[in-house]
């Protein structure tokens, strides 16, 4: 252990100083070099959260229209949720290959179990009260969905919508770290073993700036849906 | 009469859940037989055939044992460390207030961004695996600890003190039992996080674990192999997971409210 701590402290390589790693970031920021990995990560995570959302919802409302389906899929799910899904990356790079696809594919399943399990629990517990005063009153299945179990299951999807948005950003960036032929986490990997600190700093700065904000922005989507 | 109470067996909601494991299990076996290139999918009943000679491959239950070390230390030292910070965040309230942001800022940003780093400071071996994983099992620890020991009612600690208790009392009879429900629920949400910390720095990089496994299976176009490995360790997690599940079970079942 020594011996590698004094390595490190000679190496100069194992560390930046702050100061070239903030240079760097400049850099970066200013030639837009980070455009083209960006994009790249972004397309995966729009097209991974397209289709968990997609088939997290429709397949959330048809299981949750029957309280038989619920007590059939969503300890299911939930079991399968708890299994870390990370686990089949290599199958998907089996599948898909090192490309976009694999990394769609897993973000997309990971996303799903999350969104799938919060629409259950959305649509699945409205309150009955609520759902037989609306019919007494003359609600058709149209109306009925739009103004009682849409609105009262709206905030819990969103919540899952936040939550599978998250987990689909991670996995992707995970899985660009394992493997991958670019994006922002082939980005690191590829810095790091060139063993280029500081710019590989000011990547991670990067990431995790952007990782902020598209998770702000997200949280503040479902705060502004809840309110409504 | 008999029919309808067959019938009325088989609706039972868990006789269907395994209906549909079962159908899924078949569809792919299917899959896998006639539709799919062998060199990518292998049926289910090929892999579980091959479960023995898996075991048999060289070094696979060394890699199995020495990642079942990496998820037992990480848990461990999470579990330690998040209590430590945990309770002196959670008792102080001046240490709470000026740390609590910065925890909750580290909590919030993806840590896979930092792998690298971890196998550059910590090698390729185990070290590196473990490290990451208690980077990811720690803070849940301490988030609900926190929680768990402000939530405990003044009244009760207020109460204690004016009966005379002693710093250490007050903590062995009145906070330790009112954390136990959100130690243990921390507990669950630390496993999680260990279990995808520790596979996820499997998978990046590995010299004597399964990670390396996975990429020697998945090079060589072995899927029976790779799908044998993957639902061996899933089969792990599901259990761990299970474990500390019945132990939130056990242990909060004395503070229902």
């Amino acid at each position: 252990m020594v011996s590698r701590h004094d390595a490190l402290a000679r190496e100069p390589a194992a560390s930046s100083n702050p100061v070239a790693v903030l240079r760097d970031f400049w850099q970066i920021l200013r030639t837009g070099e980070f455009l083209g990995d960006l994009r790249v990560t972004l397309t995966e995570l729009a097209a991974a959260f397209a289709i968990a959302a997609s088939c997290g919802v429709v397949a959330g409302y048809l299981i949750s229209r029957s309280q038989y389906r619920i007590r059939v899929f969503e300890p299911l799910f939930a079991g399968i949720y708890s299994v870390p899904i990370i686990l089949f990356l290599p199958l998907y790079v089996l599948f898909f290959g090192l490309g976009p696809a694999s990394k769609i594919a897993l973000g997309a399943t990971i996303g799903f179990f999350p969104i799938a399990l919060n629409t259950i629990a959305g649509f699945g517990y409205v309150d009955r009260t609520l759902v037989v005063a609306a019919r007494s009153m003359g609600a058709s299945d149209l109306q009925l969905f739009r103004y009682v179990l849409l609105p009262a299951a709206l905030p819990i999807i969103l919540t899952g919508m936040r939550m599978g948005f998250t987990v689909a950003l991670l996995s992707i960036i995970g899985s660009e770290t394992i493997a991958s032929l670019a994006g922002l986490g082939h980005r690191i990997v590829h810095l790091a073993e060139g063993m280029e600190m500081a710019p590989m700093f000011a990547y991670i700065a990067f990431v995790v700036a952007i990782a902020a904000i598209l998770n702000t922005l997200v949280s503040a989507l479902e705060a502004r849906g809840r309110r409504r | 009469m008999t029919l309808a109470r067959l019938w009325r067996a088989l609706r039972r909601p868990w006789v269907a859940r395994i209906g549909v494991i079962i159908l899924l299990l078949c569809l792919w076996e299917v899959a896998a037989r006639w539709w799919v290139d062998p060199m990518f999918l292998s049926a289910p009943s090929r892999v579980f055939a091959s479960l023995p000679a898996l075991f048999e491959t060289r070094g696979v239950p060394a890699a199995l044992r020495v990642t079942f070390w990496e998820l037992a230390v990480a848990f461990v030292l999470s579990v330690a460390i998040g209590l430590a910070i945990g309770l002196a965040l959670g008792l102080q309230p001046f240490a709470r207030k000026s740390f609590m942001p910065i925890i909750l800022l580290l909590y919030g940003t993806p840590q896979v961004t930092i792998l690298p780093l971890f196998i550059l400071y910590f090698g390729i071996g185990p070290a590196s695996k473990i490290a990451f994983g208690v980077s990811h099992g720690f803070f849940p620890i301490i988030m609900t600890i926190v929680a768990g020991v402000q939530n405990i009612k003044p009244i009760l600690l207020t109460s204690a003190r004016a009966m005379g208790a002693s710093r250490w009392q007050i903590l062995r009879y009145v906070v330790f039992p009112h954390m136990i429900p959100s130690f243990f629920a921390g507990m669950r949400l630390a496993m999680t996080g260990v279990l995808l910390g520790v596979l996820l720095a499997e998978l990046y990089v590995s010299t004597a674990g399964i990670g390396h496994f996975t990429t020697l299976f998945t090079q060589n176009f072995d899927p029976t192999r790779l799908l044998g490995l993957i639902s061996v360790l899933a089969a792990m997690a599901i259990v761990l997971n299970e474990i500390v599940r019945r132990g939130e079970l056990h242990f909060s079942r004395w503070h229902t409210e």
